[in-house]
């Protein structure tokens, strides 16, 4: 879309305008600085989603829309998490982070701040494997998504 | 180098170099700069309103009965709160209106300023587009673009918010010939390949029926509309917003169809096979509820310049991106040279069905009764204008009385709000109309309710000498809502008497105009006839009509079409 201010506002209004649902939202400038690009999260029957898509066409500043699961994509989402990490849960939270091939980015002697990044699905599996008391704060991107290959999104 | 200007002139030539000649406002601190513009010219002629939502509808009236963007200037904060009402109503029907608000300087904005309201979040839900202009360099392009997004593809309302300080600075003034915008691009033409699946639908049908809406007559498509309905010889039915796009007076007219459509146009909706749907998008007011209407098995074909109005509420399985007349010209070009003919056994057959329908002659009423009976009055008012006048109205039973009984033959001659059913539409509308259609007769009816929200508005008719009539049909009640509670509120009246209501003559007089009060049947004809008559007068003809009566037919909420209540 248009990087123009209050572009984010239509898109965000809309969806509440029409009861759609938005799980999440990522926008931010492209390589050409007059666009902003954003991967925005909806869940909906066929119907609901074509109707979500053609009203997302209508707005002015929106230059074309895709739905990224008509194909092969690929889709990434940041979190950062600030663990409670004393006793033994430090070891097994580090455990954690490796398999989930995540990073510690900063430590006191009390907490762990975790930087994690891939599928919303895969932060999730993050989460569900810590024990809920322990975690202090999350911050999510949401997800941001590409197509596979050689296909590119052009305007 | 061209010549600096301020951004009130800049404004002001913008409105002159689109050819505009009437806008609609009111001033205030914020917009003095344009005012002071206005003042020093004369090529646009700005109509003082007595309230913005006032200017809005007049704005819109003027719009629709001339086909040319209608514009509105109104200042910060109430002027703006005042004009959302006029501002939905025309989002509704899709109509092109460009709208000018004043802002508070650009560094107050944000500031809890005096008369500050965001003026693009309050309005951003109903208008096609708006702008918030902060820099002058800018401004004209936007007004251009403003223009452009309000009359193309399905047209609606722009707002250009701008600033105190933007309406003082100078900059070199050009006004652009043209403009591009990548994410801007409303399709014309239709699909090929889809006209001609169409085609082969519209020629195997046995039970055809053509329904057409507003995008006919927003679209100027009639003529085309006329054409291809007379090529075919299959029915026509109309939305509210649709009518006179089809001449109500042809025998392949069956009427309008929805809640209160006549009996014939909602069965053969009903029980048709192949539904041909013509810039009109399916309306919960015409197709009742969607799950009745989608137990039949039909095949529909539906062209609409919005991709969202198509498959929103009822699936479609032939959809036509495109302007109607675009695709209608194809359509009809094809038809002309189609081997295959619609099966004339099977019409006949279907035409016969349909006069059964027509004979249950579901708009009859007591024509002998001796208190005058609403429908009446509008059958005079079709007789006494030769069914030529532009009729406005306001929201309620008057309103369906006056689309069922008047016969609109042409277009733009109806002008309504459908879609969000404003009370107060009607009078400010009329103004409009007649200042677009300065030697035409032009007439609103109204009820005593609706007609009280804008009635101010009779001053501004004093002022610029518009010889409206208005025929009230009076009957003391808002009386849409007394028909929903007699039929599903077991006749509990709350709140729905009139009470109180003015001498409607006595007002009339006092604002310069000239009233007339009907009584009795035997009056109405005279007194429409005397009220035309007074060529340069403003008329209000306040009709004291049956208490009582209903319009019918009607589908309950949430009943299939072919449920109607009916007289
Ligand atoms: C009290 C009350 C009772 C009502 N009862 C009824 C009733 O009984 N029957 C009824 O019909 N309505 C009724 N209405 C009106 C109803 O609410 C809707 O406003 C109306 O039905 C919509 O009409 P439409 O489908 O023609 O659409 P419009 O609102 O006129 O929309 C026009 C359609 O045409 C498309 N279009 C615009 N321009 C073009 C173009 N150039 N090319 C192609 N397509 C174009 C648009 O995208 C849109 O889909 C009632 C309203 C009120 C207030
Ligand atoms: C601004 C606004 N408020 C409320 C309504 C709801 N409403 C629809 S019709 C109606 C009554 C209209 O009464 P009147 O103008 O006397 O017309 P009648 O139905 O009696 O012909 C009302 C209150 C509306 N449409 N618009
Ligand atoms: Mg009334």
């Amino acid at each position: 879309m248009e990087n123009e201010a209050g572009a984010l506002s239509r898109v965000a209004g809309l969806f509440s305008a029409r009861g759609y649902n938005i799980e999440s939202l990522s926008v931010a400038p492209t390589e050409d600085p007059t666009l902003s690009r954003m991967t925005l999260v909806t869940k909906g029957s066929d119907d609901v989603i074509e109707q979500v898509t053609k009203q997302l066409n209508k707005l002015i500043e929106v230059v074309k829309v895709i739905d990224l699961t008509d194909g092969n994509h690929i889709e990434r989402e940041l979190m950062l998490v600030k663990i409670k990490a004393v006793g033994s849960d430090r070891d097994e939270i580090k455990r954690l982070v490796d398999i989930f091939r995540g990073s510690i980015i900063d430590v006191t002697e009390k907490s762990y701040t975790v930087e994690l990044t891939g599928t919303s699905a895969k932060l999730d599996a993050f989460l569900d494997n810590i024990d809920n008391s322990i975690v202090l704060e999350t911050v999510r991107t949401g997800a941001s998504g590409i197509g596979r290959g050689d296909w590119v999104l052009k305007v | 180098m061209s010549v600096e200007l301020t951004g009130a002139e800049i404004t002001i030539r913008c409105l002159q170099e689109e050819g505009v000649e009437c806008i609609f406002g009111y001033p205030g601190g914020a917009v003095l700069f344009l005012y002071d513009e206005l003042f020093k010219q004369d090529k646009v002629r700005h109509i003082l309103v007595r309230h913005e939502q006032a200017a809005l509808h007049a704005a819109d009236g003027y719009a629709r009965s001339s086909n040319k963007v209608g514009v509105a200037l109104v200042t910060s904060g109430p002027g703006v709160t005042n004009a959302v009402t006029g501002i939905a109503t025309a989002y509704l029907d899709s109509i092109p209106l460009v709208i000018i608000s004043g802002q508070v300087p650009t560094n107050a904005i944000g500031l809890d300023a005096f008369q500050e309201v965001d003026t693009v979040g309050i309005t951003r839900p109903c208008v096609k587009h708006n702008f918030l202009v902060s820099d002058i360099s800018e401004l004209a392009t936007t007004i251009k673009k403003a223009f452009y997004i309000a009359s193309t593809g399905r047209p609606g309302p722009v707002l250009v918010d701008i600033p105190k300080d933007v309406t003082q600075q100078k900059a070199p003034f050009v006004y652009p010939e043209k403009l591009t915008m990548r994410s801007y691009n409303p399709v014309v033409k239709g699909n090929a390949k889809q006209i001609k699946k169409a085609v082969d639908l519209i020629v195997s049908a046995k039970r055809p029926i053509i329904y057409t809406g507003g995008g006919v007559i927003l679209s100027d498509a009639a003529k085309l509309l006329t054409e291809l309905t007379r090529l075919l010889n299959y029915p026509c039915t109309n939305t509210l917003m649709g009518l006179g796009g089809y001449p109500a007076t042809d025998k392949q007219f069956i009427g309008m169809l929805g809640m209160h459509g006549t009996y014939e146009a909602n069965m053969a909706m009903q029980y048709c096979d192949v539904l041909i749907a013509v810039g009109a998008r399916f309306d919960d007011r015409v197709i009742g509820n969607p799950k009745h209407f989608s137990n039949e098995s039909r095949k529909i074909v539906h062209i609409d310049i919005d991709p969202s109005s198509i498959s929103k509420r009822v699936k479609v399985d032939v959809p036509i991106v495109g302007n109607v007349p675009d695709v209608l010209k194809e359509l009809i070009k094809l038809l002309k040279n189609s081997k295959e003919e619609p099966d004339k056994t099977a019409l006949q057959e279907w035409w016969h069905q349909i006069d059964t329908w027509r004979a249950r002659d579901c708009l009859k009423y007591d024509r002998d009764s001796s208190i005058i009976k609403p429908q009446m009055v509008v059958e005079k008012l079709y007789e006494v204008t030769k069914g030529d006048a532009f009729i406005t109205s306001d929201v309620g039973q008057h309103q369906m009385w006056a689309a069922q009984f008047y016969k609109f033959d042409k277009p733009r001659r109806w002008i309504n709000s459908g879609g969000l059913g404003t009370m107060g539409f009607g009078m400010p509308a009329a103004m409009g109309a007649q200042l677009a259609n300065p030697k035409a007769k032009v007439a609103c009816v109204t009820g005593e309710a609706s007609i009280q929200m804008c009635i101010q508005e009779l001053s501004t008719c004093k002022q610029y000498k518009l010889p409206l009539k208005i025929v009230n049909l009076n009957n003391r009640y808002m009386g849409m809502v007394r028909q929903w509670q007699e039929f599903f509120h077991g006749n509990r009246y709350s709140e729905s008497y009139m009470d109180a209501l003015p001498d409607f003559i006595r007002l009339a007089e006092s604002y310069g105009h000239v009233g007339i009060k009907i009584e009795r049947p035997e009056e109405v004809e005279d007194a429409l006839k005397e009220a035309f008559k007074l060529k340069d007068q403003l008329v209000f003809l306040d009709f004291i009509t049956d208490q009582t009566e209903n319009v019918f037919p009607m589908v309950p909420g949430g009943k299939g079409l072919s449920e109607m209540i009916l007289v």
